[in-house]
């Protein structure tokens, strides 16, 4: 048994306490805003402009959810962030699948098919995951009207999918990378093809990257604002561009109840999907900083 | 079962020549092992041999047929992984069973063939597991059951054991082999590993720099090797090489090797062919002994004087460290038969002697 | 003489191009090509619509003749400097603090985290009124007995930038924790075990010993956050507008404005590709890099 000398332990535990303090103070830093938008949501307008801010809502009222969600006005319609929120899923689904199907392939071939040049076809790929859309909006604009799908949802779908083939290629290609290409020539001596090796073995050992993939992408579509903005005008929306609509509305008394919780209506697909698989979303975010 | 045949096979990755016209043939039910150090191009000829890899010139044959435009899966082959390369996400049985279920095999004889390799391997219990539930050595038994099933004309082997302990891969090396005898199946197996070269195979190449340096039965590439890196790759300790003199008498050939005391070691009755021992006469030679070439002279035998520097006892037997001929030589000498700093009279058995040319390296017969 | 090979093999062995090649086109014509328009837009006389003449970098001369884009440019480097340092800073320390073998440590890291899951536009909104002087913060202050305290940062020209920095930092502090943290884990135990033998201190240790060797992680925190920066655009926009008047324009908002409000299409290209040329000067090397090593370490 070691017995400590009296001073250096309690020189230890006042370091453990100053450790402890830093966390939880930083906690609450982090957590405050959270706690505002929910409780500010939950109370009637007269009680904000009365002077709460921080503290619990007097009497909890979900009028402002609903009005959020059914009655707020966007523009010069008041549908409320409902037919928005409906839009963001249709656009986010099928692109989250689209993109996360082709980035398995890409990563695939990338890795257990190499050709001549693949490498600067993934250095190609690469570079887009740090594309600054500035620089690509306008084309596409051009395009999209072109292909007559300016203003719409499919729009939105196929651009939120080229751009999200360079992350996910990116993902699936660092994954398959450790698994040894050993398995790839003993699937090719069974006979096993192309494709068979592909949905037998790969995907089948692909599964945490495929939830990786997923998470990743339907945070970054749902998130997104500057195509949404761009592309879209009125009722054909996403949901964060309506959101800003809402809050930048300047007439009248600022219901800033119904600001919060039509914030939180926004947020809370993509804080569920955290909170579920936090530890997935994680990886898909450190993904960008670890070797290629 | 089946004859193959490597005929002036080139592979070259650009301007970068990995093997350079190989040419091997080994009969049906043959073993044959590649040796050679990492680099040397053995892996990528059994990758070729395979179909992993094209050829860039010459042409494999097995059993007279030329494959070289075969894909991997006509060509009747199995192959067993360093990795094991067993599928992640499939239960042991359908590892099996993947190739057999490609292939269209009806589940009956499927299932047939599975308990058939997993007695033989001693695994049944294991089939309804992961891989990653399996040992290192299960899953090695694993690997070759899923090679077994095929019935192929020919079995590769890639470094098979070099990913499991020492105690287990001199059981695994026991059990391929007993595989080997039962089966009479031809095998080409890649190793860096000289004892699982002699251990095992019926031929061994022993590759250098995409070369095969010698072709032969095991036996006579340790007796004989075909040159100074044969001889230091096979065998532990290596064989002795030590720079020397040949001198050509009335009583026949005759080495002499410098003492670090300043005298010299002579070594009479050496094999050579009249040829050569004309041709070396006077000359520089290189000596090929085997540790186990020397032992503690009878009174009266001609012998090596050797200042013993350092003993190492292994328990069978006892290493002796001297030098001769300005280079150090090992000795595998009896138990407790030297001492360190004493000084010994070594015979050496001249049979076992192997001359090398001190210039091109190649043995001189 | 060796056999051509059968039809079907040589169509297996084209086919991973030719699964590629859809991604690859998709790729080349949406990055490649679209920079290239834009850049050949960045050089025409363009305004409402697109023309396709030359006229030079006259667009350019004009783009750095505008003062909103000199704002713009100065903002940019503000936030980015103020936003990087915060931000490393937090996340170091906060990194620091979670690697001491701490109970809670998953719970804690969760709510470090979680800003990164919003959007922008949620955390700007959400900043917006908390930074709001009649009703946020600086009420709260007031209301309990700090009359004098004015914290009204959101409403002055001066210091509005300021305010997007610090929900930029609230919302990205946890990458950069979750970053650091990752390398302080890949460092093996025994070398501070054998700083402590030495006698060293753990603040000494973890200044002279640890950080050093977190180069890589803060090359690419460097790196990912400057990214966030250059293209920060939905948080301006949801905070503050670019205002107030257009004291907190940045790039992306000066690039979005120009190209669909104000019809200056040249100009808004021109910026663009100003934008671009900035991330490139800073990620090309760095993917350059990184791709290398790794190519290094197989």
């Amino acid at each position: 048994m070691v017995t400590e000398h009296g001073s250096a332990a309690r020189a230890r535990r006042i370091g453990r306490l100053v450790i402890y303090g830093s966390l939880i103070a930083l906690a609450a830093f982090y957590l405050m805003p959270l706690w505002v938008m929910i409780t500010t949501s939950l109370k009637s307008l007269d009680e904000i402009y009365g002077g709460s801010f921080i503290g619990l809502p007097r009497s909890v009222t979900f009028e402002a959810w609903s009005k959020a969600w059914s009655q707020a006005c966007i523009g010069t319609s008041c549908t409320g962030l409902k037919p928005y929120f409906v839009n963001s899923l249709m656009m986010v689904i099928p692109a989250v699948l689209l993109s996360t199907g082709i980035g398995a392939l890409n990563g695939y071939v990338l890795t257990k098919w190499r050709f001549k040049g693949s490498n600067l076809v993934f250095g190609l790929i690469l570079f887009g995951c740090f594309l600054p859309f500035q620089a690509v909006l306008l084309p596409m604009a051009q395009v999209l009207g072109k292909l007559r799908l300016s203003g719409t949802i499919p729009g939105l779908v196929l651009v939120h999918t080229v751009y999200g083939i360079c992350f996910t290629t990116l993902f699936f290609r660092n994954y398959f990378v450790t698994i040894p290409d050993e398995l790839t020539r003993a699937a090719q001596i069974d006979g096993a093809g192309f494709f068979r090796i592909f949905f037998s073995i790969m995907v089948p050992a692909a599964l945490p990257i495929m939830v990786v993939s997923c998470i990743w992408q339907f945070t970054q579509i749902w998130n997104d604002f500057l195509f949404g903005v761009s592309f879209t005008a009125g009722d054909s929306s996403p949901i964060t561009v309506a959101l800003n609509n809402i809050v930048n509305v300047t007439m009248g008394r600022k219901q800033y109840n119904v600001d919060m919780a039509a914030a939180m209506i926004a947020a809370l697909p993509t804080l569920v999907v955290y909170v579920v698989a936090g530890r997935y979303f994680v990886r898909g975010l450190t993904a960008g900083a670890v070797k290629g | 079962m089946a004859t193959l045949e490597i005929d002036r096979v080139r592979k070259a990755y650009g301007s970068m020549e990995v093997l350079k016209e190989v040419s091997i043939a080994i009969g049906s039910g043959d073993f044959l092992v590649l040796l050679g150090p990492s680099g040397c191009g053995k892996s990528t000829l059994l990758n070729m041999i395979a179909g992993l890899e094209d050829i860039t010139a010459g042409a494999i044959r097995i059993d007279g047929q030329t494959v070289n435009d075969l894909s991997p899966k006509d060509r009747d082959i199995a192959m067993v992984f360093q990795s094991y390369a067993l599928y992640p996400t499939m239960t042991v049985r359908q590892n099996i069973e993947f190739g057999m279920k490609i292939r269209g095999v009806p589940a009956a004889e499927r299932e047939k063939a599975t308990r058939e390799a997993a007695e033989m391997l001693q695994m049944g219990h294991l089939l309804d597991r992961k891989p990653s539930q399996l040992s290192g050595g299960q899953r090695q038994r694993v690997a070759m059951g899923r090679a077994l099933v095929r019935h192929p004309k020919l079995f590769l082997f890639d470094e098979p054991l070099s990913n499991l302990d020492a105690k287990l891969r001199v059981d695994m090396r026991t059990e391929i082999k007993r595989l080997h005898q039962r089966l009479k199946t031809t095998i080409v197996y890649v190793t860096h590993d000289q004892i699982e070269a002699m251990t095992l195979a019926t031929r061994v190449a022993v590759m250098k720099d995409g070369i095969v340096q010698h072709l032969d039965e095991p036996q006579v590439v340790y007796d004989r090797p075909a040159n100074v890196y044969v001889a230091r790759f096979v065998g532990s300790p290596a064989m002795n090489i030590i720079p020397g003199r040949l001198k050509d008498g009335p009583a026949g050939a005759e080495l002499l090797m410098d003492q670090p005391d300043g005298g010299v070691s002579r070594i009479a009755g050496v094999q050579i062919s009249d040829a050569a021992r004309r041709k070396y006469a006077g000359r520089p030679v290189l000596v090929g002994i085997r540790p186990e070439g020397f032992s503690v002279a009878a009174p009266g035998q001609s012998a090596v004087k050797a200042a013993i520097e350092v003993v190492e006892p292994t328990g069978p037997d006892t290493l002796a460290m001297f030098t001769l001929g300005g280079t150090e030589v090992i000795a595998r000498l009896a138990p407790k038969a030297v001492e360190a700093g004493q000084i010994a009279d070594l015979a050496v058995t001249t049979a076992k002697v192997v001359l090398f040319d001190p210039e091109t390296e190649i043995r001189i017969d | 003489m060796t056999r051509k090979k059968p039809i079907s093999d040589r169509v297996a062995d084209w086919l991973p191009r030719l699964v590629m090649a859809p991604s690859l086109l998709v790729i080349l014509v949406g990055v490649y090509l679209f920079i290239a328009w834009t850049g050949w837009i960045s050089v025409s006389s363009s305004r409402m619509v697109p023309s396709y003449d030359f006229v030079g970098l006259e667009q350019y001369y004009r783009l750095w003749a505008t003062p909103r884009w000199h704002i713009a440019v100065v903002n940019l480097f503000i936030f980015s400097s103020l936003f990087l340092l915060v931000t490393m800073g937090v996340g170091l320390v906060m990194a620091i603090l979670l690697d001491q073998n701490i109970r809670a440590e998953g719970a804690l890291r969760a709510v470090y985290l979680y800003p990164m899951a919003l959007s922008f536009i949620v955390t700007g909104t959400a900043w917006k009124w908390i930074l709001n002087p009649d009703l946020g913060v600086q009420k709260v202050v007031n209301s309990l007995g700090w009359e004098g305290f004015v914290f009204n940062w959101i409403t002055q020209p001066t210091f509005a930038i300021y305010t997007i920095v610090i929900a930029a930092v609230w919302q990205s502090s946890g990458f950069a924790m979750a970053i650091f943290l990752a390398g302080l884990r890949g460092i093996d135990n025994s070398v501070i075990k054998a700083a402590q033998i030495e006698g060293a201190t753990l603040p000494r240790i973890y200044a002279s010993i640890i950080v050093p060797m977190l180069r890589p992680a803060f090359l690419s925190v460097i790196v990912l956050l400057s990214y966030i920066a250059i293209k920060n655009f939905d948080l301006v926009l949801a905070m503050t507008n670019g205002g107030p008047g257009n004291a907190t324009e940045v790039p992306s908002t000066f690039m979005f404005q120009a190209t669909f409000r104000r019809n200056q299409m040249g100009v808004g290209a021109a910026s663009a590709m100003m934008m671009l040329m900035t991330v490139a000067a800073i990620i090309i090397p760095y993917l350059y890099s990184e791709l290398k090593e790794s190519r290094n370490g197989h």
